[in-house]
This record gives C-alpha cells, sequence and structure tokens, in this order.
C-alpha cells in the first residue's frame, strides 16, 4: 500500500472516528461556555452509545436511534445542571458522580436487555442496520481527500453543523447571551437574561450532542457495542473543549489530531505495518497527547488573555443572592 | 428646576432578615434636577434604589412613575419605565465590546444584531452627550473612567430618563468627577433626571440640586444643596452625632529609615506598560507616609511588591536595611511587615474559618501558640479572646466564621491581628473602604497609635480627606510613578489633585 | 444535625431509585437487595470479604481527601494505586537479593514512593504552572494504566498462566490474621489517625486549611502555596500507592489484569461523603465495600454485577441534592424564596 493510500485510509478512519467526539465536543463547548463544568461526559456518551444500540437493535430504525441516545444524553445532563445550578453541588463531584451513574447504567442496561439466546447481554450481538458511508459522485474520487466526501450521514452534518454552530455563538444575540452568562452571570442577571435557565438550556441540549456522540460510536463507527465502550473518549472531550479554545470554529482541529492519533492504531494494522511501538503505548498516546496538550496549552494561555482563555465563571455556583 | 415630578416613592418599608433596611421612606424626584442620597453604610439608601431598578420588592408602600402606579418586577421593567441604574460595581463583560455590551439583553434586539447600526447610534449619543468611548474596544482595555462611560452609554442607548448612580466618583480623579458633572448637565438639559446615592460630603455639594439623608433606614433630612451652610452639618445628620473631623496625634517625631523602596519597576508581562516606574521613598519610625491616587494607577502592584506578593523587575525593596527584593512573603513577614491588604474578604481572612483562627494566622508560627509542629489550642483560645477584648470586636463567639462579620469587624480583626505586637513596619492599603463612621475612626486612630509608637507607616487611601488628617507626608501616585511628595502642610486638595491628573512636581 | 441527616434521607432515596431501576428490567427490588445484603455481611466469611475490599477502599478514600482539602481535585487515585503496584511488584520481582525479613517493608515501601511519585506530577504541573488538575490526574489514570499492561503481558509477564506477573515470594505476603482480613487494617485505622491529627493539630493542618479555603490571604500570611500543593499530593499519591501496594500484597500477590479496578474512583466519593473527614470515611468505606461484594453476589440472580456501580452512582446523586442543605441555610422569607448566606 502506497503513501497516498495509507493517508486517505488514515483520513477515513478519522473522520469516522472524530466525528464521535466532534458531536460532544461541541455540545461540551455550548456548556462550559455558560459556565457549568459537565464531566459526566464518558458516562453520557456511554449511555448515548447503549441506547442508540438497544433502540436500532429491536426496531432498525437509525433515526429513532439517534433520538434516543439524544434524549437519554439529554435527560443525564439535566440531572447534572439540576444538581449544580439548582442544588448548587460541587460540579466536579456532580460530574463525576453523573459518569459513574451513566457508566454504570449503561453496562447494566447492555447486561440486561439483550436476547435471552445470549444471556440478555447486548454485546456481540449484531445491528440489522447501521449507518454506513454515503461516497458523493466524482468528489470522492480525489486522491486523499476523496475521504471527506466518502462519509456517513452523520459526518455530513457535521459539515454544515459547525460554521452554524460558530455564527450561532459569536453573531446571534442567543450567543451573546451565552458568553455573557458565562464571562460575568452577576452582569448578565442584571441586564435581564435568565443565568440558570440559560445554564439549564445548554448543558441539556450539550449532554443530547454528547449522547448523539455516544451512538456514532454504537452505530456507526463500531457498530456493536461492548462494556465501556467509549474507553475515555469523554475525558478527551473535555480536554478537546480546552484545545478549541471554548470556540465551535476551533473543534474541528481538535478532533481531526486527536481522531488521527487514535485511528492510527487501526490504520497501522490494516496496512499491515509492523509497529515499532508496543500496542499498548499506542492506546496511551491519545491520553498522553491530551496531557501534553493541555499542559501546553494552559501555559500559552496564561501570556494571552482574549482568544484562549476560559469562561471566567467556568465551574462556579451563581445566585442572584449571592455576595 | 421644573415642577414634574418623575418618581415617587411613598412609604416604602423593606425587611431582610434581621434587619429593617427601609422605614416607610419617602422619596420625590423632579424632572431635570439631581437628588443626592446621602448616608452611610447599612442606612439604607442602596435598598431603597435597588427596589427601584427591580432587584427587590418592597413589603409595603407604592412607586409612582410620571404620576402612574408602578409594579416594579425586574430590571427589564424599570428600564422599560425609563429608569436605570449603574452600580458601584460595573456591570460589564471583560471580554466583550463596548458594542456587545450596550446591547446585551435588550428587549427587541434582532437575532442577528446589524452592529454597524449599533455602533453608530453609539457613536451619535457619545458626541451629543460628550462620552467618548470607541464602540469596537474590548472593555476589560478601557480604563475605569471610560468603563464608566459605558455605563451611562447604556443606559441612554436604550432611552433612559432617570439615572440612578451609585458612589459615581468613587473610582474617577478630580479631573474625570469634573467631566461626569459636564456629562450630567448635559443630560438635565434635555429633561433627564438622575439620583446620587453617596456617602460623600463633597459629592453632594458639587453634582445636586437636593440632598435627602438616610440613617438606619429612615430619611431623616430633605434639603436643598444650596441651603446647607457648613459641611459639618451634613455630617452630623447622616451620622446621628458630631462627627470628628481632627484626630488627636503626638508630635511628628521621625526617627531611622524602617522602610525604604528604591527605583522600583515591574513590567507586566506581555505589554510594554510599567505597572511601576522608578518608584522610590523612604518612610522612618514615627511617620505616616500617605499614598493618593486614584486606584489602579499601581498601588495594589507596589504594596504587593513591597510585601513580596509580586516579582518586581527591577529596583530594591529594603526593610529596617536588609535587602528584602523579591523575598517570599515569609521573610518579609518574620521581618517585621504588617500588612492590611486592600481587599479585605478576598486577600485579609479566610472567610470559611473562625475568628480565632483568623487572629491566629500571624503568630501560629511563633512560639507563643505553637511548639514545632503542633498547635496548642487552649493558648490560641485565649490569644483569641485577649485580641477580642481589646480591639473591641463584635462577633457571636470565636469561633464564629469570619465572613459573618460585618464589613468594620472584619476589618478590626485584621487589624488586631497585624497591630498587636506589630514589629515596627505596617502597610495599611484602603483600610477604611466601605466601613462605616464608627469603624473608620478606630481604624484611623489605631494607625496614629501605631505611628506615635515608633513604626513606620504606609498608608494608602483614596479617600484625600483621610490622607490630610492622617498622614505626616503624602506621595500622590499616577500610572505607576510617583508625581511628587508633599509635606501634609503643603497637601492641599488643589495641590493634590494637580498630580493626580499626571502633573509632577519636585519632590518636597 | 444536617450533616447527619443528609446521609441517610440520601441512601434511603438511592435505594427507592435503586428499585426502579432493577423493576425496570425485570428484577425483584426487595430480593435483589436482600441478596446483596446477604452477599456483604451473611457469613462470617463474607464480612471478612466486605472488610478486606474496605481496606484499600479507605485508604484511597483518605489519600483523596487530603488533596481535597485543598481544593485539588485528585481524580488520580487510580492512577497512583496502580503505579504503586507496578512499584511493589518492581521489588517483589526483582529485589531477590534482599534479605527475607526485609522483602516486605521495602516492597510497601516502594509502593508508597511509587505513587509519591505519581501524584507529584500533577501536583508540580499545577503548583509551577497552574495547569488544571482535574485532567492531569485523569490522563495519568490512563497511562498508569498502560504502563502496568505493557509490563504484565510483555516484559514482566510470568512464564505460564493468565495475563500477569509470577506470583511474590511467599514469605513476603502480608498475612491474615482473622479469616481473609489481613495486618493492612492496621495500617488503614492508623492513617485515619494520623491523618485526623495531621489535618486537625498540627500546623501544617492549619496551612492546608487556610491554602483550601482561601488561597490569596494564605500566600498572604506566608505561606507557600506551591510548596503545599506538592507536598499534599506527594502524600495523596504515597497513601494510595501504599493502598495498591497494601492490596497487592495481602491478596493479588502480583500485578495483574483487573489491576484499575476502581478503588481510586470509589476513592472520591468516600472522600467527599466521609465530609473530609478521616473518622467518617470509615463508615462509608465500609459501605461502600458492602457495595461491591453485595453486588458481586446479585450473579446468583443473573443479575449483571454492574448493578453495583448504578447504585453507587445514585448513593452520590442525592448527597449532592442534599449538600444545599448542609451547605447553605435556606431561609424562607415571605413571598420569596430566597438561599441566603452560606454557613458552613
Amino acid at each position: 500500500m502506497n503513501i497516498f493510500d495509507f493517508i486517505t485510509k488514515l483520513l477515513a478512519v478519522t473522520l469516522a472516528m472524530g466525528t464521535s467526539l466532534t458531536y460532544a465536543t461541541l455540545g461540551e463547548v455550548f456548556t462550559e461556555k455558560t459556565g457549568i463544568l459537565n464531566l459526566g461526559m464518558e458516562g453520557v456518551m456511554l449511555l448515548g452509545a447503549l441506547t442508540g444500540f438497544v433502540t436500532v437493535y429491536f426496531t432498525s430504525s437509525l433515526a429513532l436511534g439517534l433520538l434516543v441516545a439524544m434524549l437519554c444524553g439529554a435527560v443525564l445532563s439535566f440531572i447534572h445542571a439540576f444538581l449544580c445550578i439548582t442544588m448548587r453541588a460541587n460540579q466536579v463531584v456532580s460530574g463525576l458522580a453523573i459518569t459513574m451513574f451513566g457508566s454504570g447504567l449503561a453496562n447494566y442496561l447492555g447486561q440486561r436487555l439483550g436476547p435471552a439466546s445470549n444471556n440478555f447481554n447486548m454485546a456481540g450481538m449484531n445491528l440489522p442496520t447501521k449507518f454506513n458511508d454515503i461516497a458523493i459522485p466524482g468528489l470522492s474520487k480525489i486522491p486523499v481527500f476523496g475521504a471527506l466526501f466518502d462519509v456517513s450521514i452523520l459526518t455530513y452534518f457535521l459539515y454544515i453543523l459547525l460554521p452554524l454552530a460558530w455564527v450561532f455563538m459569536y453573531k446571534t444575540k442567543f450567543g451573546l447571551s451565552v458568553r455573557a452568562v458565562g464571562e460575568n452571570p452577576h452582569t448578565a442577571a442584571a441586564m435581564g437574561i435568565p443565568v440558570s435557565l440559560t445554564r439549564y438550556v445548554y448543558t441539556t441540549i450539550g449532554g443530547a450532542f454528547a449522547g448523539l456522540g455516544g451512538a456514532c460510536l454504537s452505530l456507526a463507527f463500531t457498530p456493536s457495542w461492548n462494556e465501556n465502550m467509549t474507553g475515555g473518549k469523554g475525558w478527551i472531550v473535555i480536554a478537546l473543549v480546552i484545545f478549541s479554545g471554548w470556540n465551535p470554529g476551533k473543534v474541528v482541529i481538535g478532533t481531526l489530531v486527536f481522531g488521527g492519533i487514535t485511528s492510527l492504531q487501526f490504520s497501522l494494522q490494516a496496512a499491515g505495518l509492523k509497529m515499532f511501538i508496543p500496542s499498548q503505548f499506542l492506546s496511551i498516546a491519545p491520553y498522553f497527547i491530551t496531557l501534553i496538550v493541555l499542559s501546553a496549552m494552559t501555559i500559552i494561555n496564561q501570556s494571552k488573555k482574549g482568544s484562549f482563555a476560559s469562561p471566567a465563571a467556568l465551574g462556579s455556583s451563581f445566585a442572584i443572592d449571592d455576595k | 428646576m421644573q415642577d414634574t415630578v418623575v418618581v415617587q416613592m411613598v412609604n416604602i418599608t423593606k425587611h431582610f432578615p434581621g434587619v429593617l433596611a427601609n422605614d416607610s421612606v419617602n422619596l420625590i424626584l423632579h424632572k431635570g434636577e439631581v437628588l443626592a442620597l446621602l448616608g452611610e453604610n447599612g442606612a439604607g439608601k442602596s435598598t431603597l434604589m435597588n427596589m427601584l431598578v427591580g432587584l427587590y420588592r418592597p413589603d409595603s408602600g407604592e412607586i409612582y412613575v410620571n404620576g402612574k402606579l408602578a409594579e416594579i418586577h425586574s430590571p427589564q421593567n424599570s428600564m422599560a419605565l425609563g429608569i436605570g441604574m449603574i452600580h458601584q460595581e460595573f456591570m460589564l463583560v471583560g471580554n466583550m465590546t463596548v458594542a456587545e455590551n450596550i446591547v446585551l439583553g435588550m428587549k427587541g434586539l434582532q437575532l442577528i444584531p446589524p452592529l454597524d447600526e449599533i455602533k453608530a447610534k453609539i457613536r451619535e449619543l457619545s458626541t451629543r452627550y460628550s462620552l467618548s468611548v470607541n464602540p469596537d474596544k474590548y472593555i476589560q482595555e478601557l480604563s475605569v473612567g471610560e468603563q464608566q462611560r459605558v455605563e451611562i452609554l447604556k443606559l441612554l442607548y436604550r432611552g433612559a430618563q432617570i439615572l440612578i448612580l451609585d458612589e459615581p466618583t468613587a473610582v474617577l480623579t478630580p479631573g474625570e468627577s469634573r467631566d461626569l458633572n459636564e456629562i450630567i448637565k448635559k443630560m438635565l438639559a434635555e429633561g433627564k433626571s438622575a439620583i446620587f446615592i453617596t456617602h460623600k460630603m463633597d459629592e453632594v455639594m458639587e453634582f445636586s440640586h437636593t440632598v435627602q439623608v438616610l440613617r438606619k433606614g429612615k430619611c431623616i433630612n430633605i434639603v436643598p444643596t444650596n441651603t446647607i451652610k457648613k459641611i459639618q452639618d451634613l455630617a452630623n445628620m447622616m451620622v446621628g452625632r458630631d462627627v470628628l473631623f481632627t484626630l488627636d496625634r503626638g508630635p511628628y517625631h521621625p526617627t531611622g529609615t524602617k522602610l525604604e523602596v528604591r527605583n522600583l519597576t515591574i513590567k507586566l508581562p506581555g505589554s510594554n506598560r510599567a505597572a511601576l516606574e522608578n518608584v522610590s521613598f523612604r518612610v522612618n519610625g514615627g511617620e505616616i507616609l500617605g499614598i493618593a491616587g486614584v486606584a489602579g494607577n499601581g498601588q495594589q502592584e507596589l504594596t504587593e511588591a513591597i510585601t513580596g506578593l509580586r516579582r518586581i523587575t527591577s529596583g530594591e525593596v529594603l526593610i529596617n536595611g536588609k535587602n528584602l527584593t523579591n523575598h517570599p512573603p515569609l521573610d518579609v513577614i518574620k521581618n517585621g511587615v504588617s500588612h492590611i491588604p486592600a481587599d479585605r474578604g478576598k486577600m485579609g481572612i479566610v472567610g470559611d474559618m473562625s475568628v480565632g483562627d483568623n487572629l491566629a494566622m500571624k503568630k501560629y508560627r511563633t512560639r507563643e501558640l505553637s511548639n514545632h509542629l503542633v498547635i496548642k489550642k487552649n493558648k490560641m483560645r485565649s490569644f483569641a479572646d485577649r485580641l477580642i477584648k481589646v480591639f473591641g470586636i463584635k462577633t457571636p463567639t470565636r469561633e464564629t466564621c469570619a465572613k459573618f462579620l460585618s464589613g468594620g469587624n472584619i476589618q478590626k480583626t485584621i487589624l488586631a491581628r497585624e497591630m498587636d505586637n506589630c514589629k515596627g513596619i505596617l502597610i495599611a492599603v484602603y483600610p477604611s473602604r466601605g466601613l462605616d463612621v464608627g469603624a473608620t475612626e478606630t481604624v484611623r486612630q489605631n494607625l496614629i497609635k501605631q505611628r506615635d509608637s515608633g513604626s513606620a507607616v504606609l498608608l494608602v487611601s483614596e479617600e484625600l480627606e483621610e490622607l490630610q488628617m492622617v498622614a505626616d507626608k503624602i506621595a500622590v501616585m499616577f500610572e505607576g510613578q510617583i508625581m511628587g511628595i508633599l509635606d501634609v502642610k503643603d497637601a492641599t486638595t488643589e495641590a493634590l489633585g494637580l498630580m493626580m491628573t499626571g502633573v509632577s512636581r519636585r519632590q518636597a | 444535625m444536617m450533616t447527619f441527616l443528609v446521609p441517610v434521607c440520601s441512601l434511603i432515596i438511592s435505594l427507592l431509585l435503586g428499585a426502579i431501576v432493577l423493576r425496570a428490567s425485570g428484577a425483584n427490588p426487595l430480593k435483589a437487595y436482600f441478596a446483596m445484603l446477604r452477599g456483604a455481611f451473611g457469613s462470617r466469611t463474607k464480612f471478612q470479604y466486605t472488610i478486606r475490599e474496605a481496606i484499600p477502599l479507605l485508604m484511597c478514600g483518605l489519600a483523596v481527601g487530603i488533596a481535597f482539602k485543598l481544593k485539588f481535585w485528585n481524580i488520580g487515585a487510580e492512577g497512583q494505586y496502580v503505579f504503586g503496584v507496578i512499584g511493589i511488584t518492581w521489588v517483589m520481582q526483582f529485589w531477590t537479593w534482599l534479605p527475607k525479613g526485609m522483602m516486605l517493608p521495602v516492597a510497601l515501601l516502594m509502593s508508597l514512593v511509587f505513587g509519591a511519585f505519581w501524584g507529584g506530577i500533577p501536583g508540580v504541573l499545577k503548583a509551577q504552572w497552574k495547569i488544571d488538575e482535574t485532567l492531569t490526574t485523569l490522563m495519568m489514570n490512563y497511562i498508569a494504566t498502560g504502563i502496568a499492561e505493557y509490563l504484565y503481558i510483555t516484559r514482566w509477564k510470568a512464564p505460564r498462566g493468565n495475563m500477569g506477573t509470577v506470583d511474590y515470594p511467599s514469605y513476603a505476603w502480608l498475612p491474615s490474621f482473622w479469616g481473609k482480613i489481613h495486618y493492612g487494617v492496621f495500617f488503614a485505622i492508623a492513617l485515619v489517625f494520623i491523618l485526623y491529627f495531621v489535618m486537625y493539630k498540627t500546623r501544617w493542618g492549619f496551612e492546608l486549611n487556610m491554602i483550601g479555603k482561601n488561597p490569596r490571604a494564605a500566600e498572604c500570611q506566608g505561606v507557600s502555596i506551591k510548596k503545599n500543593i506538592i507536598l499534599a499530593m506527594l502524600l495523596s499519591g504515597a497513601i494510595a500507592g501504599l493502598a495498591g501496594g497494601i492490596e497487592a500484597a495481602a491478596v493479588t500477590h502480583s500485578l495483574t489484569k483487573g489491576v484499575d479496578n476502581g478503588y481510586g474512583f470509589t476513592g472520591i466519593i468516600i472522600a467527599w461523603m466521609g465530609g473530609l473527614n478521616p473518622f467518617g470515611s470509615i463508615l462509608v468505606s465500609i459501605l461502600m465495600a458492602a457495595l461491591k461484594t453485595g453486588s458481586d453476589a446479585l450473579k446468583i440472580m443473573k443479575l449483571p454485577a454492574a448493578m453495583g456501580d448504578v447504585l453507587q452512582g445514585l448513593i452520590l446523586l442525592p448527597l449532592l441534592a442534599g449538600s444545599i442543605f448542609t451547605d447553605y441555610k435556606l431561609l424562607f422569607i415571605k413571598k420569596q424564596v430566597a438561599v441566603g448566606e452560606a454557613k458552613k
């Protein structure tokens, strides 16, 4: 296999896996932009993966599967929003609790809802249908970049969604409110913006997207279900949000880089290339890179205040009566 | 002055848990007039105005706007009625532009706000009212005076007819205050009206037509400003007793230099501006050196540099002759420096720890309160009790969390901790900020006591009268430089005001 | 009073919610709960298993608690635990030149050192460069597990058998003294007392408290934030590493697959539920251990053991909701429900 084919294959795998990461990251960008940190991403994504899979298994409807996954993601994140906003709980611990609960629930259901023939286990079952790649005639034949036009509908939708999200954040009045709420909730409240409602809305929507991201894994990327199949991607999402500077327009850079590194392992195997690096180290690579990138970004951020700074009110609770 | 009444508040009463904030207060505002609402902290002025802008609801009483009964539920409600407020802490989002801040949350804003139109309208208002501001700049790039102008523009843009300003000149130089006066006059000429919330007598005299004095929630008096003969009368009305305008102090007998700062320069990372530039001065024992200037001209950086909390780019800090430049705070403390920080809540106390713990924070390392590793709890308790008694700190118990104390008592806690056994150098930064008259007197008396006992005191303050009352010498800081140092007898308000705007003087 | 009422109510609510999940997936909640109770405490052996399980949990809870006191979110106890096991395995497998009596103490010491190292890294990153610790500690978990996997699958693999290293020499095992309960329990209890003493009675504990509640004011008083963060994380990692070492020396006797079994994560719950008070953590770790051993028993009822994880999460949720009662004083004013000043 020549180098072009290899890169094309790498790009294809990156896009497929990156789609999942991108949806979730986009959701969390909006959540964090209003000031709420949702560390429950891992649990939300896993639950989305499972519920999407189960729904498609029983109904053969991909659309329904996505819908259910989004709904479950939304509900789980709504609980997090409720705890953090109304009950003023600690956002870090709440997020961890959601991860524990969401993952636990997904794994539990995964061992309960399957067919009796497989010991009620969903693992290893085959789906009646999945998201297939759709090739755009002509464009998909371009060397290397043709891979961009031979992807599933989920990825195509992202091509539209990402620019729209950027416009929403920086050009509309809703985006203005979102940014104000996350940066200075007292001011936003004084200007008549419903801070708590805004946080509820975007945390819930963020969760819906994360659920969708999870479903992308179980319905498109590797159409199957396995316990803990998200394998830490939810945490990478958190890092990706930082990497993209909380800017929807920059999300794609991070997911391409990280998706690329993660898919490197697959692609190397597919190409039949000998691996100089032990496979365990390769599987640590995304986390290691996340660590390095995070550290680098933090140090860079500290010198410039503008484009890469986090929302000032991220992680803190807010109430009108707070002094 | 026109006869139309624009706002009338009738028998307004408001309770908060444990306190009666407003007790049947009446207020009348006429069109085209400036009403000053004068009172100490806790008198109820902010509460009253917060009800006018919909942040609180009155327990009883009515509000009439332009003759009609009004139910004001929210800031958007009050804005619809033409009433807007500029708070002491500006309601601005730092990383958004002026234009974005002005239209934030506005009713009827289009989905994609037409920024060009908005900016044009802002520029038009700017010229009309002499409020020069660049709509494209980010708030965090603006000076405090410019930010205040954005706040005013925000209200004017939304059609406010009645503007409420909360302690507006607290953050302005004398020159900027005069500019504000011009702006207000232009607004009044167009038929707008204003209410100033203040505790400063000079603000009252300079800006208002009528002054209404509140004390402990009740309205004490309403007088036309031009009938006030002596400021002393105003002060007495505000406090309810005779207010001290001079303090007893011992003769001025400075001993050797205890604190010296030479050519202190601090450059800010990532910018060409220097927070401090070549600052030099000396403070002798038995002397109070005051640092005047509007907050934000380097005072914070200066005191942080001396106490080891901030890195110095070049220059020296000498404490009792020892060079302690860039040494950590612990060294500075061990060499006898006590520090009353600018932000008492954020830097002075640990709010979630008890009063007793807070009192012990300076001495917990010493033999008095601990041995090697372990803290002697009973010694700590008796230490705390003694300090509470000596300094008159009002607290339910010594175990009460410090954050529940009133501002004045928190400051007393800090004073007690820092002044008890002060080893010769005291740095006090805005020590009477936000305190009522009684607490302020205590602070000033303690500063003088320290000075009389031989300590060198560096006092940073925004209030020129405080410095004129307490200091032996006054230095003025402007944009990180010392503009001049005057003996207190030469430090008239005019002389100081001039230096505060950047006109430098040779050192006295 | 609230600090007692809230956890109890949360427990009840979580059991109710768990019952709903069980019901919805076709199981009988009462039967399931009883099975869990029997599985945890039903016999002397089972009780011993539960206590044995509580030991590493308690230690991880204590480890995390130290960091939390400083408001340092150490999510990495899992990785520090694993790295501790790597440390003890290294000694046990390769330092065979040690006299027999020294093997166990030195090995345990090494687990402590390795754990401290793993915890110190994120500590330094935060102290020196302000790099947020939530993600760094988390990533270190995965890296540690990856390194461990590499070691027990390739480099240190036992020649025969499944995934793992050779067993430790039997003379260096940490022995049991009552059925399944080993001497590690004394380490754990001693640690509770030591940490309580350190946090509440020493100068260092006073400083840590200051940093956690207002780092800026602490700095003004001469407390070195950087030094203390690093020290606290070294200690935190050390205890988590020691937890791994003790568990390996007493129970697993090797480094194998499954070394990352969630003790670190559960430790977070324990630290938090125990109110950051070392003594509170004892009770909570027994509860969490019971959940674990109890849910193993569910397999007999053909129910997934993942139910234990579900319940764990479910306990936290009402507890978090309840934090509004323990952290704040609710003031009810006529026609205005206002949440008043923070109480604690």
